[in-house]
């Protein structure tokens, strides 16, 4: 019977916290930060958060900081973005070390980042994603400042990104997609905004995702990858029709997915693991077999 | 990070490519941090983003790079080459991911300054390309959608577009996406060419039918038809679906002088009787799909209780949505003096401020007349309210109902009469097609096939119900529960998505008519306290995992639904009068799945014992409930005279009941329930009689 190898994944991701000069870290140096929230929730849902020197993570998180705009960036030297801004908060709240922000400047930065139609630009170069509103949203709801931005706005923008499929997609008439609709209903939930989705819709087409292998695809005919676990799971949990996936057989099809040996999970059996793969294959486990 | 072989070759070639990546990112970040624009950083920073069109920064750079250049630069043809620069980066980035977000922006953010004219048929170009080698790329398909604004291209070509690529392979679900994106603009402007929907329709109809009968087993078709059918069937307008009182009904109303309660009764049998504290009766309308705009200005009320401009309507909705299908007055009687016969109107229709979601007005006359007579008497009136007594469900003091049923409120609003004549039936012969067509098919075991059956059916009566309402039986509803059947067998990976869509068939078959509801489950009930009757309602082991049709439900007083399925109670909130409601034995997972009950102003028997409260971790309802983390509850207004312990592990609790006025709760059998809880619920609800079936000290 095959089970979650807790403890093996504690050790990889640990490994990777140490790992940053081959060519597979290179590559994600510029999004760490991420990386680093996905690594470091894991942790805390198999209990092993104090594995970690927090001193250590949070001083390396605040050299991500800017302290000209209140936002962070992916990595030390990068420059500031929406995305890194939330794993920044995030990680931050998970060590309960929010005290260390300036939560003025940061939620400025954030709300700064509005636009007129209530849409979020990811940072002043002005790229316009449902992802960006998500991130403002989490990351204010966090702070406790939702009353910097126009939540009104904020959540018409999403519901014109809503589909004639009950899904979401990037920008108005961008396809649906499990990212972007993880994105989108987690941004309304958190607005208390979930009656503008027609969740019979959109269960459906979640629940679809299931392919005849047990995981989990990101939109219709595409294959089955773990975070979608998450991305999709999620979703359909936040708009209660979680009930219509079948959860053995995914969790069979993440339990497949890790690396028995050396820790970690991956998108797909016997593929490269990664600290994401980790998060979502672990988080999807955890809903599954409770 | 995807689609990468686990314990691949590790070589020195490796290590190698790791220093060259160490080194042009750490060239890039000293260039940005001291704003080096020269040609050799830049060409530096192209070949950064070759190996790695992710590095976002890397991007910033070349973008306060080109503007630091162009500064000093005014020849039309050197301008020229810088952007062609940039957009030669981003070809090479994307040949290295096409799904790279910060490429696709890079190029989309140059063209959109319009440093030097863009070339559209070069653009074209690459993206046909890129789209060659993955038609389902969405970054693709968003920059099409960038560059026809740009450079003005209609949506009718852009429709023509999605043609090609559904032609060149019906498999793709990107391309009908698109499609329907662009349609339903063109349809909804009313564009030339897009003005008859229902050519449209059909069109698009012979379309699907050609990609699912040549690739049943590919999906993005049948989504497709999906969308079809509910642009078949989809209301244009909203209208009302029922109301409480019902039309044409006759009540008298008993009021005592000193107390402030009163009881209504139907004019031909003072056996049954509302209990109405208060002295209030409300007054329910419910819609065929959610609306906004129901006030005293869209809505007339005429009677002798109360002027119009003192109505207030509110909506019967959870969410902080003006929108709900079922809005409700409250009409005080009290105040009354005179005793007599007078009649309540209510009128709507003559505004255009009622509307649905999508704005369409509901602009169709509505008369709903139902008349009083009032009788104020000095005597006590005994009974009528639940509480003094213990109220038990299966009692025998249920009985059969009587051969003449009095209850004038189990007809739907006649709204047959006010409709304006249906000017086409295109709708039903399309849904008569698309049947035929499919019970034609030869794939007997497609899934796909089934369940489209199963919604067209299930489309077809409901469509033939409101259109001649006292004619059409339900015809198919058998036959659909055939197909749900099949599917859990042939699909059991989505048993209880099905399971859910048999619930709403089953409920529409035992609730369709008075018939339907007098033969299996329509009873009076006696209680020993008072010789009036209530109505009864008892849907008990039907497998129901679900509510619907509600609207067919709102004269119930006593609703049993135990021994089910039931998961979700969303749609109860509706039933304004009902008073004592049995869920017991079902598979509530939270109390945050109680929330429909909070507006249930008339509740006073709940039984909620041997559910799955407190069995699971994660609380499926948690965002759909009112809570300070959808940050739709105000916590402090919950909280003021509980502990902070007790908020913490109750907090929904405390939230869901402490506005009901309950006299009798029953929790045993739920995980959650302890003498922690118990001790919460008696402080929480000050008017608790009974828990548990003992009574409260």
């Amino acid at each position: 019977m095959e089970k979650l190898e807790g403890e093996k994944h504690v050790k990889y991701i640990l490994s990777v916290e140490k790992r940053k000069d081959d060519f597979e870290s290179l590559v994600m140096d510029h999004l760490r930060i991420n990386g680093a929230y996905w690594g470091l929730t894991t942790l805390d849902l198999l209990h092993k958060l104090d594995c970690v020197d927090q001193e250590e993570a949070v001083s390396w998180v605040m050299q991500c900081y800017h302290e000209d705009c209140g936002g962070f960036g992916g990595n030390v030297g990068h420059d500031p973005h929406l995305l890194y801004t939330l794993s920044a908060v995030q990680i931050l709240v998970l060590f309960d070390k929010l005290d260390v922000l300036d939560v003025e400047k940061v939620s400025n930065y954030v709300s700064g980042l509005q636009n007129e139609d209530g849409s979020f630009s990811g940072d002043m170069w002005g790229e316009i994603d449902t992802r960006f509103s998500y991130c403002a949203i989490c990351c204010l709801s966090i702070l406790h400042r939702m009353d910097k931005i126009n939540v009104e706005k904020a959540v018409n923008y999403i519901v014109s990104c809503k589909n004639l499929d009950g899904g979401f997609g990037c920008t108005p008439g961008g396809e649906s997609h499990a990212g972007q609709i993880f994105c989108c209903i987690g941004a309304l939930a958190i607005t208390g905004s979930l009656h503008h989705v027609d969740k019979d819709l959109l269960g459906w087409w979640l629940c679809e995702r299931q392919c005849k292998d047990g995981g989990l695809n990101g939109r219709p005919e595409k294959f089955a990858d773990v975070c979608y676990s998450w991305w999709v799971l999620s979703s359909l949990i936040i708009i209660d029709r979680a009930h219509w996936i079948d959860k053995s057989k995914l969790i069979n099809f993440i339990l497949n997915c890790q690396d028995k040996e050396k820790g970690g999970i991956s998108d797909r059996p016997d593929n490269a693991v990664d600290v994401f793969h980790t998060y979502f294959g672990v988080a999807g486990a955890n809903y599954l077999s409770v | 990070m995807h689609g990468r072989p686990r314990n691949g070759p590790r070589s020195e070639e490796s290590a190698a490519k790791a220093g060259k990546l160490r080194d042009l990112q750490a060239q890039l970040l000293h260039n940005h941090h001291n704003r080096i624009y020269t040609n050799e950083a830049r060409a530096a920073s192209a070949r950064l983003l070759e190996i790695n069109p992710e590095i976002y920064t890397a991007w910033n750079y070349r973008k306060l790079a080109l503007q630091s250049n162009l500064k000093e630069v005014t020849d039309v043809e050197a301008i020229k080459a810088f952007v062609e620069e940039e957009l030669r980066v981003v070809e090479a980035a994307l040949r290295q991911n096409p799904k790279s977000y910060g490429a696709w922006y890079h190029r989309k953010w140059v063209l959109n300054h319009k440093f030097s004219p863009a070339n559209f048929d070069h653009e074209y170009w690459l993206l046909g390309r890129l789209m060659k080698l993955d038609p389902r790329n969405f970054h693709g398909w968003n920059y099409r959608r960038f560059l026809a604004a740009l450079s003005n291209v209609p949506e009718v070509e852009e429709l023509m577009y999605t043609m090609e690529m559904i032609d060149s392979n019906f498999s793709n679900y990107s391309a009908w996406h698109n499609r329907s994106f662009l349609l339903s603009n063109l349809l909804k402007q009313k564009a030339q060419g897009f003005v008859s929907k229902e050519k449209i329709l059909t069109d698009e109809y012979d379309l699907v039918h050609q990609a699912l009968f040549t690739e049943a087993s590919d999906q993005s078709g049948w989504f497709y038809f999906l969308w079809l059918l509910d642009q078949t069937v989809s209301p244009d307008q909203p209208l009302v679906a029922s109301s409480w009182p019902a039309h044409g009904s006759s009540w008298v109303v008993s009021t005592n002088r000193s107390k402030s309660d009163c009881r209504l009764f139907p004019f031909e049998s003072s056996n049954s009787c509302y209990y109405l504290p208060m002295s209030i009766v409300p007054i329910i309308l419910y819609f065929n799909q959610p609306v906004s705009g129901v006030s005293s200005s869209t809505v007339t009320v005429n009677s002798v209780f109360t002027s119009n401009e003192d109505i207030t309507w509110r909506p019967l909705s959870l969410a902080k949505s003006e929108n709900a299908h079922c809005w409700v007055t409250y009409l005080k009687i009290s105040d009354a003096r005179s005793n007599g016969t007078s009649s309540v109107e209510i009128s709507l229709g003559h505004s255009q401020d009622i509307k649905s979601a999508h704005g369409s007005p509901h602009t169709c006359p509505v008369l709903l007349k139902f008349t009083i007579e009032l009788n104020c008497i000095d005597a006590e009136q005994p009974g009528g309210e639940f509480g003094e007594e213990l109220f038990v469900f299966n009692s025998d003091q249920v009985c059969l109902p009587y051969e003449d049923f009095p209850i004038s409120s189990f007809d739907q609003l006649k709204i047959s009469e006010n409709h304006a004549p249906v000017a086409s039936s295109w709708d039903v012969e399309t849904l008569s097609n698309e049947i035929s067509l499919f019970k034609g098919s030869p794939d007997d075991n497609c899934k796909f096939v089934k369940l489209t059956l199963a919604r067209l059916l299930v489309a077809y009566d409901a469509m033939m119900s409101e259109r001649s309402p006292s004619l059409q039986k339900k015809t198919h509803s058998e036959e659909v529960l055939k197909f749900f059947d099949d599917l859990i067998q042939l699909d059991p990976v989505h048993a209880k998505f099905y399971e859910d869509q048999r619930s709403l068939v089953i409920l529409d078959q035992v609730t369709f008519d008075k018939e339907s509801l007098m033969k299996n489950y329509g009873r009076l009930c006696k209680l020993a306290s008072s010789s009036h009757h209530y109505h009864v309602l008892q849907l008990n082991k039907l497998s129901l995992t679900r509510i619907g049709f509600v609207e067919r439900l709102l004269w119930v007083q006593i609703l049993d639904l135990s021994h089910n399925e039931i998961q979700s109670i969303s749609g109860l909130e509706a039933l304004q009068l009902l008073t004592c409601l049995n869920l017991a034995n079902n598979q509530l997972n939270s109390f945050a799945a109680l929330e429909p009950l909070r507006l249930l102003s008339s509740l006073r028997v709940l039984d909620v014992s041997f559910n799955k409260i407190g069995s699971y971790l994660i609380d499926t309802k948690r965002y759909l409930c009112s809570s300070p983390m959808s940050h739709t509850v105000d916590i402090k207004e919950v909280i003021k005279e509980f502990q902070d312990t007790e908020i913490a592990d109750y907090w929904e609790v405390i939230f869901i009941f402490k506005e009901l006025q309950l006299t009798q709760l029953n929790i045993e059998g739920n995980a959650v329930a302890n003498d922690n809880l118990s001790l919460l619920l008696k402080k929480t609800i000050p008017g608790l009689i009974w828990l548990n079936g003992d009574r409260v000290q």
